[in-house]
């Protein structure tokens, strides 16, 4: 049950459609707003059907590389292509192919849900015919198809989203880009948006590139990159990137602690400890040492604990700093960008 | 952390197979666009009818408080029988179209500050005809405002006659079209709603006092004669009230006195170039509006 999507046969035969081949190619590429450098120099490449993460604190340049891609802003230098066509000179062509949910709703809150994807269909040239039944298919899989004839301001945060996720697929694109999908939803919301995408990702052929600051949502990509005053420090995939900078924490409560700390030692050379009640060490890879620690541990274990790096852990092997601490000595730069941008657009 | 497993099995397979095409960019795709932003401003202004109701308070004040209040005082100057009310109604008629057709503009403003101009901006269509949409849109809907307006006609004395009334409104919705036009442009360099207000709230006003909507554009003082022909509606209201004089019994002399028709420099403006020139001037500034919201950051 693949949607068959594809624009024109322009589309179809400047793209080969082997698996790897890359759906958005960025070199060089920066962007200055007045004295303040938004991103300086950005090279990255998303292939087909892949699900990529950009991840940082506020104002590190994620927005304006989004608005770059999606044909909102012109590049200071360098180049971005996506889809096959060029951010700069074919605007319309990249639009075509590009679904967009930002950050800040973009929807028309005194129009009702079905309203705002006909208005979409029809500014997308969706063909007449395709129109209900492809919006029906799209409000079913945000769960809104009962409401469509409600009026948009009578929808919740996380209701909101879903819907601007539906009309961003509307018009089948290539690309689907997420701007902060979650933020300022609830966790339970959060989890529900997410179910949502990683359902989207089953069911349509679609690559989606999305922004986050929460390491959490990192985890739904297939690969990160991680990005700070402009520049990428770090890409590849969540495991290798936590992988890369240690190990995760193991906690195990077991019959005999001290004797486990002892067949630890001996039998996988581990140094072990006792903090927080509990054996702890450090290993690379804990949830797939967990089934090895059953096997051969010679001590009986109650329940094991594994931590995963945080988003801090990460950020900071890379970056020096937390993310907190980035996002408080970035405030500076975003409020000057604000600034730059409103008086733009 | 949250790792959702989702199963695409059997409840899936309802789902078929939709083929969705984005076609090229082309005429019938701009028209599609054109008439969807168009469609848009009318859902709104249906969904408001708040908006129509106050939109229609100042003119009604100005023709029923100001034009019998005043008519006492100017009735004298005006021929045996007749209405000062029916003077200016052509007037008070424009300005009927006068807000709604700037304030629909100030929709852009409220989109761009509430987000929805960007999925606008970043739709494959050309800018051009977005714009055009709400240009007609605009006109559409301040049109609207003015026949329901033009229903007191009966108010003011002025005849239902069907030639008069179809003239009125095609010149209603030219002047709706140019101004909502003057709007646009404002709305593609104003980011803040507030300020868009404050300057509408500032121009309209002298607009509608230059336009001879309350006199008529004969002995007045140079410096007041040159204003009155800067002011577009003017090229409007002229006309307008030509329309509604022609249709009323009054003598050749007195309508010359009171509908005196609009001269540069002595030569009197024809009717058509009177509206030639709103025409103009209301293409003039879509094309300036389209060309800005061209620009990218």
């Amino acid at each position: 049950m693949t949607v068959s999507l594809r624009a024109s046969s322009q589309a179809r035969t400047s793209q080969p459609t082997d698996d790897n081949r890359t759906v958005i190619e960025v070199s060089g590429l920066t962007k200055r707003y007045g004295e303040v450098e938004a991103i300086r120099g950005i090279d990255l490449a998303v292939h087909a059907g892949e699900t990529f993460g950009f991840l940082g604190p506020n104002g590190a340049g994620k927005t304006t590389t989004i608005k770059i891609l999606c044909t909102l802003a012109n590049a200071t230098s360098g180049s971005a292509m996506v889809a096959g066509y060029d951010t700069a000179t074919q605007r319309d062509a990249v639009r075509r192919n590009i679904g967009l949910v930002f950050q800040d709703t973009t929807l028309d809150t005194y129009l009702t849900a079905e309203q705002n994807l006909r208005f979409h269909a029809e500014l997308y040239g969706v063909p007449a015919g395709a129109v209900r039944p492809r919006m029906r298919q799209v409000l079913e899989m945000v769960g809104l198809w009962d409401r469509k004839d409600s009026l948009v301001s009578t929808f919740s945060g996380g209701m909101q989203r879903r819907l601007e996720i539906a009309r961003g697929l509307l018009h089948a694109p290539h690309v689907l880009f997420l701007d902060e999908p979650t933020v300022g939803l609830d966790p339970q919301t959060r989890t529900s948006i997410w179910a949502y995408i990683n359902e989207l990702k089953g069911r349509e052929d679609i690559t989606i590139f999305l922004t986050t600051h929460y390491m959490d949502e990192a985890e739904h990509c297939d690969r990160i990159a991680i990005i700070d005053h402009g520049k990428i420090v770090a890409i590849d995939t969540p495991a290798a990137l936590k992988a890369s900078i240690g190990k995760d924490r193991v906690q195990i409560h077991t019959a005999d602690d001290r004797a486990a700390i002892v067949a630890l030692a001996e039998t996988f050379g581990i140094e072990a400890a006792m903090h927080e009640g509990a054996v702890t060490f450090s290993v690379a890879a804990g949830e797939q040492f967990v089934p090895r620690l059953f096997a051969d541990l010679d001590v009986q274990i109650g329940s094991v604990s594994v931590s995963r790096p945080t988003l801090d852990d990460v950020f900071m092997s890379y970056t020096g700093r937390t993310i907190r601490d980035a996002e408080a000595s970035g405030t500076d730069a975003l409020r000057q960008l604000v600034v730059h941008m409103r008086g733009r657009r | 952390m949250v790792t959702q497993t989702v199963t695409p099995a059997a409840d899936t397979a309802v789902v078929e197979s939709i083929r969705v095409a984005v076609p090229e960019p082309g005429f019938r795709h701009d028209l599609r666009a054109v008439s969807i932003v168009w469609r848009r401003e009318l859902i709104r202004f249906r969904t408001d009818r708040l908006r129509a109701v106050t939109a229609l308070v100042q003119p009604v004040l100005f023709l029923f408080i100001l034009g019998t209040g005043l008519g006492a005082l100017a009735g004298r100057a005006l021929p045996p029988g007749m209405d000062f009310k029916t003077f200016i109604f052509p007037g008070v008629l424009a300005m009927s179209v006068l807000f709604t057709s700037i304030f629909s503009a100030a929709s852009i403003v409220w989109d761009r500050e509430f987000g929805f101009l960007r999925e606008i901006l970043v739709a494959p269509v050309s800018r051009a005809s977005i714009v055009v949409g709400k240009c007609l849109g605009g006109a559409t809907i301040a049109t609207f405002q003015g026949v329901i307006f033009l229903a007191l006609a009966w108010f003011a004395h002025v005849p239902y006659n069907p030639v008069l009334l179809l003239t009125l409104v095609g010149e209603l919705l030219l002047l709706s079209f140019t101004l909502t036009a003057f709007g646009v442009m404002m709305a593609a360099r104003i980011k803040q709603f507030q300020a868009f207000m404050a300057l509408t709230q500032m121009l309209v006003m002298p607009l509608f006092f230059l336009s001879g909507a309350l006199y008529p554009l004969r002995g007045l003082p140079g410096w007041l004669a040159v204003l009155t022909r800067i002011d577009p509606l003017t090229y409007v209201v002229g006309p307008m009230r030509d329309a509604v004089f022609s249709h009323l019994n009054v003598p050749a002399f007195e309508q010359h006195a009171l509908a005196p028709g609009l001269t540069w420099a002595g030569w009197l403006v024809p009717q058509w170039l009177s509206l030639g020139i709103v025409a103009v001037m209301g293409l003039a500034m879509m094309a300036v509006a389209i060309a800005q919201f061209r620009k990218t950051e």
